[in-house]
């Protein structure tokens, strides 16, 4: 049988590699894509998680087996069994990985927010971090497409740096969002309906129309919400013919020829643990930025010593994870509520704040938004720990048990509301992620090493955010819960890793010697070999991620499918 | 064509004797059925290291027959049933208990521990065990225990407050996680529905309302099924 050649090989079918094998697969392109983990379709009722009852899992829920919980759909989290990552002493970054078609998609968010024209420009506002090569005019029709493509909710508010789009209606506000709004407004922070990637009304006549059960994260049955599974990867494979789906396939290198231009990727077969390779033109990486940096710095060769794509030492480098950070607050008006009524609304926030102060009159330089959760959610583990400690607030008594505890559960659910910030940090050289030289996964693959420390401009931001929530507690006429987060906890700014938005590894820049690709994802060292996912950023904003890598990934398609269309590739 | 004609993987033994060397540029040939069997009801999407993991759990044994029947009259004195509601033990909490300790084994010893500290109290005070007490006895126990002490006034109770406050939270979990704990609590959720905002009712107690400004952007539910279009400046039209 003769040798197969695709057009592309396209590894990881998260958020980037899914539009990229749509847009590819779409354009006539023969393609391969290939996923580390196994085949995940929401729909299947074999491994669904969605409008299961708690008493369904032993543990109720409980994070022993998933670290978000037994109905989480992600299939690894912060550790792959058999694939260690390792970190410089003194470092601590956190790396989620999702093991499955479609990869974190499947249990993300879905917060869908377009970078403003400001974030690729921050380096002409403060001086720091560098520009991206590009500009918010360049990337908003792929952004416009994407809202109608995709689906995503939200409301003009013609806010400059919060660009409107094609958007779904919101869903009305819950009663502690509305709570929220007004403690908010009342001290001038701002507060719009919130932009999730859920259908709220029909977009399509493939996908079905959210039904309201806040759980997103168990990736949806009826496709109403984004994954890259159900919404790019099964429908390109079922419908073009064009994809060869290989999946449980881990790859470890890409292969290139004398001249230094790919030829395919070299890949182990998780099930028979043998190394096999795939031919291609072309080779379009999406395993996630740690991922492909990982995989780029395993491509060494004679033309590519440092790895491929590597001669600038910038790969895995410029890496950074938004900064996070979290307070709680018992509102007493919210107590003895109502409870005959369905609130679960959607997988998510309806409102949150976006970024409303100006950084220049502030001793931090970028922004946060606001999540605000609470309300009447499903019990699961955990429910009702210490749930009479709020008495000690209003006056009642703490402890006890009979009829008084179970009152004190009644008159304290959904009296809650907590808040969570995710910012910008600044991209430094210094913090990255590189090949560990000793350390080996079970296939034989060195592995990750992680060097990454925070900087007073991520402190201080965070120091900010408790301000505000404790101000904005305050404002709700609630009360702040647990103990502010001091100097020596670094204002409790999460590990970096953690708010898994990490970014920067493969950045992209017109100059060679300081960044990885061009402004079209694309090698300078090897013409043929693209980055799709969120390593060719080179600032992450005060936004998620995700509707960028799509965008990016679009318009990278493209011009891969013009390039094949020259005969470039 | 079919969903599972076109998955792809390799099998194993297709390519004998396979090394790196000897497959470069080799192609699976070979289609596979990546659907399993519909799991055994009860399985919420278990994948098959997590029902190992689970089956494990649930075959070992941690907690006696002494310390279960312990546990079941104190998760009927946390929560027994009312006029409305069954007890801890009707929604089968000493069960949850029995397995969270097992799966969760930082629960282990303080719960063990704890148990033990009680039966020493309950002879101390009463020259018999726990559950051989009269109900009148276990209350005068569990009064001197179920509430914070923050002022030490009561010092010797330390360690049974410390237990008393673990078997409350497993018992008010495991009870509010079931059925019965829904039903008691009012939680309505968890079933498809349309969100269409807070009722009228509720809005009324409570300080707050809605933005007339605000409610115009959000969702028609009427027209939720009809398909979205927009004009150039992104105005949805349907």
């Amino acid at each position: 049988m003769p040798e197969k050649i695709y057009d592309a090989i396209i590894v990881g079918s998260g958020a980037g590699g899914g539009m990229a094998t749509k847009i590819l697969s779409e354009a006539g392109m023969k393609v391969a894509l290939v996923e580390a983990g196994p085949f995940f379709d929401p729909k299947d009722p074999v491994t669904a998680t969605q409008m299961k009852w708690p008493w369904e899992s032993p543990r109720r829920g409980a994070s022993t087996n998933r670290a978000f919980g037994d109905f989480d759909m992600s299939w690894g989290d912060w550790k792959v069994d058999g694939e260690p990552y390792t970190q410089k002493e003194g470092t601590d970054f956190m790396w989620w990985r999702s093991r499955m078609l479609g990869g974190r998609t499947n249990h993300w968010g879905r917060i869908s927010l377009r970078f403003g024209p400001n974030d690729f420009k921050h380096r002409d506002i403060d001086g720091l971090g560098d520009n991206w090569p590009i500009s918010y005019d360049e990337i908003k029709p792929y952004y416009d497409r994407l809202d109608k493509m995709v689906g995503v909710f939200g409301s003009k508010e013609n806010r400059r740096n919060d660009p409107d789009g094609y958007f779904l209606p919101p869903p009305k506000p819950r009663l502690h969002e509305l709570y929220y709004i007004k403690g908010a407004k009342k001290m001038g922070v701002d507060v719009i309906p919130s932009r999730l990637s859920i259908l709220t009304k029909k977009l399509n006549n493939d996908r079905g129309v959210c039904f309201y059960c806040r759980q997103c994260n168990r990736a949806c049955n009826a496709y109403a919400d984004f994954s890259s599974s159900s919404v790019f990867v099964i429908p390109a494979v079922n419908g073009s013919g064009q994809v060869d789906l290989y999946v449980n396939s881990m790859v470890k290198s890409v292969t290139t020829d004398d001249e230094g231009r790919a030829t395919g990727v070299s890949f182990i077969n998780k099930e028979d643990r043998k190394e096999y390779q795939l031919k291609g033109r072309s080779v379009v990486l999406g395993a996630s930025a740690c991922s492909s940096a990982r995989i780029l710095l395993n491509s060494k060769s004679k033309q590519h010593p440092n790895g491929l794509g590597n001669s600038s030492d910038v790969v895995g480098r410029y890496l950074h994870d938004s900064t996070g950070g979290g307070r709680v607050g018992f509102i007493p008006a919210l107590m003895n509520r109502k409870t005959d009524y369905n609130e679960d609304g959607v997988g998510g926030m309806h409102v949150y704040s976006p970024w409303w102060l100006d950084n220049k009159k502030l001793d931090f330089p970028r922004g946060y938004h606001i999540e605000v959760w609470g309300g009447m959610g499903g019990p699961a583990y955990g429910f009702g720990f210490n749930a009479s400690d709020l008495n000690k607030h209003v006056g009642g008594v703490v402890g006890g048990y009979g009829d008084k505890l179970r009152d004190d559960v009644k008159k304290f659910y959904g009296a809650v509301i907590g808040m969570d910030g995710r910012g910008e940090a600044i991209a430094r050289k210094e913090n990255r992620c590189e090949l560990d030289p000793k350390v080996v996964d079970q296939y034989g693959i060195p592995v990750l090493r992680f060097d990454y420390k925070w900087s007073d401009y991520e402190r201080y931001q965070a120091r900010h955010m408790q301000d505000t929530f404790e101000e904005l507690i305050h404002s709700m006429g609630g009360i702040p819960l647990g103990d502010k987060p001091t100097k020596e906890q670094d204002y409790g700014l999460l590990k970096p890793g953690q708010i898994i938005h990490e970014v920067g590894t493969t950045r992209m820049g017109n100059d060679p010697k300081t960044s990885v690709t061009n402004k079209y994802c694309q090698l300078h060292d090897a013409d043929n070999v693209f980055v799709v996912d969120a390593g060719p950023f080179v600032s992450q904003a005060d936004k998620n991620c995700t509707w960028t890598i799509m965008a990016l990934s679009m318009r990278t398609s493209e011009y891969i499918v013009e390039q094949y269309k020259k005969r470039n590739i | 064509m079919k969903r599972r004609d076109s998955l792809k993987t390799l099998l194993v033994g297709t390519i004998g004797g396979a090394t790196l060397a000897s497959v470069s540029g080799c192609q699976p040939e070979t289609a596979v059925d990546s659907k399993t069997e519909t799991n055994p009801e009860g399985l919420y999407g278990r994948l098959p290291k997590e029902i190992e993991h689970d089956e494990k759990v649930k075959a070992e044994i941690y907690l006696n027959e002494h310390e279960l029947a312990t546990i079941a009259v104190l998760c009927d004195i946390i929560l027994p049933a009312t006029e409305s509601a069954g007890s801890a033990t009707d929604a089968e909490v000493p069960a949850f208990i029995d397995f969270i300790v097992k799966d969760i084994p930082s629960h282990q010893v303080p719960m063990r521990g704890g148990l033990m500290w009680l039966d020493s109290e309950a002879n101390r005070r009463f020259n018999k065990e726990f559950i051989a007490c009269i109900s009148e006895e276990e209350i005068q126990i569990i009064d001197d225990i179920a509430y914070p002490d923050p002022d030490g006034e009561k010092p010797e109770m330390g360690p049974g407050i410390e237990f008393f406050n673990l078997i409350r939270n497993l018992t008010v979990t495991g009870y509010y996680t079931t059925r019965m704990g829904f039903d008691d609590l009012g939680y309505t959720g968890n079933f498809a529905n349309t969100w269409d905002g807070v009722p009228e009712e509720v809005l009324a107690n409570h300080d707050v309302d809605y933005d007339p400004e605000w409610i115009a952007k959000c969702v028609d539910q009427s027209k939720r099924l009809t398909i979205a279009e927009w004009d150039d400046d992104g105005n949805l039209l349907t």
